[in-house]
């Protein structure tokens, strides 16, 4: 049984809705009724039928969607995908990886077949049939990563890895919480992190920068991050801030649950092999409030977590104007029981 | 955090002995696929079991990075090592069936060179064979300088001279060639990236001249082949799983604490990745570091040791684990 693929739009008029399914699929990311930084950091192994873990690279309902999104974005502001010239080998290895686990968790959608460096992928919701050779760049349309990235939800960082640390190097950045590629292409791990409030003095960075050099073959990693946007919009960009930031102003008691969103990234982790680099999948997910309130553990848990936010932390990700209302309407579905410990609905 | 390497089950497919000190290994999987894909100057950790001891020792890659259906390492056979060599060139034949570590690689070129320097001493020549092969295949701008003892000791020195004849230079230290290290250092484009690899002495001795020469640390990279060496028994006392162990002569301290039942990580188990840091929480004694991760001041202050490959002579240590 194939995915039905919603047609939808993250901008305009926002039609962005999740199916009953997906939003029990959805990857709540307190495991606490309380959220502070730590390294949360976990082998990215298979993990339950009916979850977002259930293929290592996930497809869903909004693929086509969110690819039609992305060509948009990038028909825009062609610097959203870069890539310095030596990462172009990274860039076939991360090919090879996306064809090789999409082919793997939806055959009904994608096939590839290879003959040697002779490769035939077929993608069946976008309408790609390409024969094509590996390594060999002008038989694809674009370079390896954009090639493969147009046909990936998520963004995708590729980072080079080099006098023990990580280097920014390429990427295709269309669906961000508000950072850019442009502005962060060629720094390093500490440098490209500096912006982030707390986690310095912790020695967050310190610890990840050490984990993550020491990412192998074969045994990918992964975290949850997450934030707010008003509106399902994936581009909250800095480029276009002048698009999404003003909706911050426009939410209201009456329009919370349709306008803000949980915004969630599932961060992966992989060792790439001929590059030795690694890529860094940044997979977003959203839920509206009206959707998310439907389970409610999870409705009664994000109360107290954003209530509960430090100042901080709630600045950071760009909360403040809209805290009060949402914690206000959050509050009338808090009815203060016990939640039970663990991310799933009950 | 998990941060160890999985494993591939491996049947050894081919030993073919290259000359009287070396002898190269071939594994393909068992379940007769295709091995990962790997990057030139990996290395992978080979498991030998030998009675009721194991051994665990790193080997680089030397194969093409592009053929993935074996893996092949060469063996330089070390008569007062602790027995690795040895039980590799007496009892490894073909037909058994071993484990391997997935590939990782500490030794990487950097893709932004715009040449590559390569500068091999001995069996140092194993990771320039993957990643010559490697730069090869995509048109890549590289030299190699290969320093042997002699001619007939020169493992693979007829193979990379007829597959890049001129990139190709060799010194014989009995017909007294040396490298021209200054003259060569000074003489190289912008952009350059050196890469070296062999005895400890010859590491030293390039990244000294280099640092000299002006060269920018990051475009120097090196690979310590720095195996545990045997040295005295001591005995450990291991707090956090409460045990006490004694770690024999010929047993580096790492698997003396493999052996009691306990697995700290590890990648590179030659003193290189940091994996295995252990704290130290007590010491009567004086240590013998032996690693390349910890500093000058580490080192100094007796409150780390790299298990891997450093020791212990004295009354009485004690470590967080």
């Amino acid at each position: 049984m194939g995915i039905t693929f919603r047609k939808e739009t993250f901008r305009d008029d926002f039609t962005f809705r999740n199916s009953p399914e997906h939003i029990r699929r959805f990857p709540f990311p307190f495991h606490e009724d309380a959220y502070m930084y730590a390294v949360n950091i976990e082998p990215h192994v298979i993990g339950p039928k009916g979850s977002v873990l259930e293929n290592l690279i996930d497809v869903d309902e909004h693929y086509v969607a969110e690819m039609q999104d992305r060509a948009l974005v990038l028909a825009e502001d062609p610097l959203r995908c870069q890539s310095l010239p030596h990462m172009t080998l990274a860039g076939w290895d991360l090919l090879e990886l996306l064809m090789e686990q999409q082919a793997l968790g939806y055959p009904e959608h994608f096939t590839l077949e290879r003959d040697g460096d002779r490769w035939r992928w077929i993608n069946r919701p976008l309408g790609i049939d390409d024969t094509f050779t590996f390594g060999d760049t002008s038989t694809l349309p674009y370079g390896p990563m954009e090639y493969i990235t147009r046909q990936s939800q998520g963004d995708f960082c590729i980072l080079d890895q080099r006098d023990g640390n990580l280097w920014m190097d390429a990427g295709m950045v269309t669906t961000q919480a508000d950072w850019s590629l442009d502005f962060d292409i060629g720094m390093n791990f500490f440098e490209w992190h500096a912006p982030v409030p707390l986690a310095h003095e912790k020695g967050i960075f310190v610890r990840a920068l050490k984990f993550l050099t020491n990412i192998q073959q074969g045994k990918p990693a992964r975290r949850l991050n997450w934030t707010m946007t008003v509106n399902p919009r994936l581009d909250t960009s800095p480029e276009n801030y002048h698009k999404w930031g003003p909706d911050r102003t426009t939410v209201t008691p009456e329009n919370v649950g349709d306008k803000v969103h949980l915004r969630v990234e599932l961060q992966s982790f992989w060792r790439l092999p001929r590059s030795n680099g690694i890529v860094f999948p940044i997979r977003c997910y959203l839920i509206k409030m009206d959707e998310l309130v439907t389970q409610p553990k999870w409705a009664r848990r994000l109360h107290r977590v954003i209530r509960d936010l430090p100042e901080e932390l709630a600045t950071y990700k760009g909360l403040t104007r809209y805290r009060p209302t949402l914690v206000e309407w959050l509050s009338k579905l808090d009815d203060g029981s016990a939640t039970s410990s663990g991310f799933g609905p009950d | 955090m998990s941060t160890g390497t999985t494993k591939l089950d491996v049947v050894v497919s081919d030993v073919v002995p290259v000359n009287e000190l070396v002898t190269r290994f071939h594994f393909r999987r068992r379940d007769g696929e295709l091995l990962p894909t790997f990057s030139g100057g990996a290395h992978v950790v080979v498991e030998m079991r030998d009675g009721d001891r194991t051994r665990l020792n790193p080997y680089s890659l030397m194969g093409s990075p592009l053929d993935t259906r074996e893996y092949t390492i060469s063996v330089r056979r070390d008569d007062v090592g602790r027995g690795g060599s040895l039980f590799m060139h007496r009892s490894v034949k073909a037909g058994l069936e071993m484990v391997i570590s997935y590939p990782v690689n500490l030794f990487s070129l950097d893709l932004r060179a715009k040449k590559h320097l390569m500068l091999a001493g001995g069996i140092g020549i194993t990771p320039f064979m993957a990643q010559t092969a490697q730069l090869a295949g995509e048109g890549g701008n590289f030299e190699l300088h290969y320093t042997c003892r002699t001619a007939s000791l020169g493992t693979y020195a007829d193979l990379l001279r007829e597959r890049y004849d001129r990139r190709i230079r060799l010194y014989h230290d009995d017909l007294d060639e040396r490298i021209e290290l200054d003259r060569l250092l000074s003489t190289q484009p912008l952009g350059t990236h050196l890469y070296v690899c062999g005895p400890a002495g010859m590491i030293n001795w390039v990244r000294d001249r280099a640092a000299s020469l002006g060269w920018p640390p990051e475009a120097v990279h090196f690979e310590h082949f720095a195996a545990p060496q045997p040295g005295l028994p001591f005995d450990v006392t291991l707090a956090v799983s409460g045990k006490t162990i004694r770690v024999g002569e010929q047993q580096s301290l790492l698997e003396a604490i493999e052996a009691a039942g306990v697995d700290p990580p590890y990648l590179c188990r030659g003193g290189v990745c940091g994996q295995c840091e252990t704290n130290v929480i007590s010491y009567d004694g004086k240590f013998i570091h032996n690693d390349h991760w910890l500093s000058e001041e580490d080192h100094r202050s007796g409150w780390k040791i790299m298990p891997c490959v450093s020791r212990f002579e004295g009354k009485s240590l004690v470590l967080e684990r």
